[in-house]
């Protein structure tokens, strides 16, 4: 498979899940809330200073649709990660003139 | 499991802080051994599953759910200082515009699934693919079994974290037994995950699969014997 289509195909993979699957997520609290929850600390958690964010709880703000509203909260978070996360990871490679050992040397 | 908000003191919450900037800082460095042109969009991709992994949770029963954490799926395919990042950059996100985990708790979880998770899952993976065969087949266990393991590791540094600096006075043996025994069941879920994605990987661009490269070298050296004329 060339990589193109490997990373393609993978983006696709990521949007889908966010986009679409994360609707059948289980709604149930997670290993440490549940944990939280019997041995009594849950109630010291504090609402998040950016709790009214347009992308809260991973809800589009002023979508009524749950799947609609999660759904694209997913697929706008799957494109901002791609995103960020890929500009980093070029500003930071290693240019093809820089061999291995001049890079592990410095 | 990512720590909201309120659970940890300040000074915890700062001494997590400066874990995870040092980390952070490290893995920049080191990831810049491990990024080329090939390899930089594959780490790209690698942290944008991660997001979409974490957004599934699956249920692991009694009203309790997991969801992957990706510290030892990300340290295998793109190699641990990139795995770092790769998990640091969805918990900022997470942090700032989810309000998944807090901002003030974000240290303390970069601490948990970035370093800790990212620390054990390769680290187990390393040893346990010097044990198995050298051969592509052996990767997807081995980073399924270094996954199995990150989390329950990650969960125990929790608990440790909040009997040195929790909100709330509890019985530290409950914690850690509570918090271990329900994310030896997440593991489990995790280890599957990535022993899944791992396995299509190999399957399909083993060139791509940074911890597989060693078992990938080891064929190419292979003597074979031609025909002439």
């Amino acid at each position: 498979m060339k990589q193109r289509t490997f990373l393609l195909l993978g983006l696709l993979v990521c949007l889908v899940v966010a986009g679409l699957g994360s609707y059948y997520a289980s709604s149930h609290p997670d290993g440490l809330e549940f944990v939280a929850e019997t041995t009594g600390f849950r109630e010291q958690a504090k609402d998040s200073a950016v709790s009214d964010s347009p992308l809260a709880d991973y809800q589009v703000k002023g979508i009524e649709n749950p799947r609609l509203s999660g759904g694209l909260a997913g697929v706008v978070g799957v494109l901002l990660i791609a995103g960020l996360s890929t500009a980093l990871f070029w500003l930071l490679r290693r240019r093809s003139h820089e061999d291995e050992s001049s890079v592990s040397r410095s | 499991m990512h720590v909201p908000d309120g659970f940890l003191d300040a000074p915890t919450s700062v001494a997590t802080g400066v874990v995870a900037t040092l980390g952070v800082a490290i893995a920049l460095r080191g990831a810049h051994r491990e990024l080329d042109d090939r390899t930089a969009p594959m780490a790209g991709l690698v942290a944008t599953f991660v997001f979409a992994g974490q957004m599934m949770n699956f249920p692991v029963g009694a009203g309790t759910s997991g969801h992957l954490l990706g510290g030892a799926l990300a340290a295998v395919l793109v190699g641990p200082w990139t795995a770092v990042l790769c998990i640091s950059v969805v918990l900022l996100v997470q942090a700032l515009l989810i309000a998944d985990g807090g901002v003030t708790a974000l240290g303390t979880n970069i601490t948990l699934m970035a370093l800790v998770g990212v620390v054990v899952g390769w680290g187990v993976f390393a040893l346990v693919r010097r044990l198995l065969p050298s051969r592509p087949s052996s990767i997807a266990p081995a980073a399924a079994i270094g996954a199995l393991l990150s989390v329950p590791v990650a969960a125990t540094v929790f608990a440790a974290l909040f009997v040195i600096g929790g909100t709330a006075p509890v019985d530290p043996a409950r914690v850690f037994a509570a918090m271990v025994g329900w994310h030896v069941v997440i593991g489990i879920g995790e280890a599957v995950i990535t022993g899944l994605v791992v396995a299509s990987v190999v399957a399909t661009r083993p060139d791509l699969v940074y911890g597989a490269r060693p078992v990938i070298a080891a064929r190419e050296l292979e003597i074979r014997e031609v025909k002439v004329a």
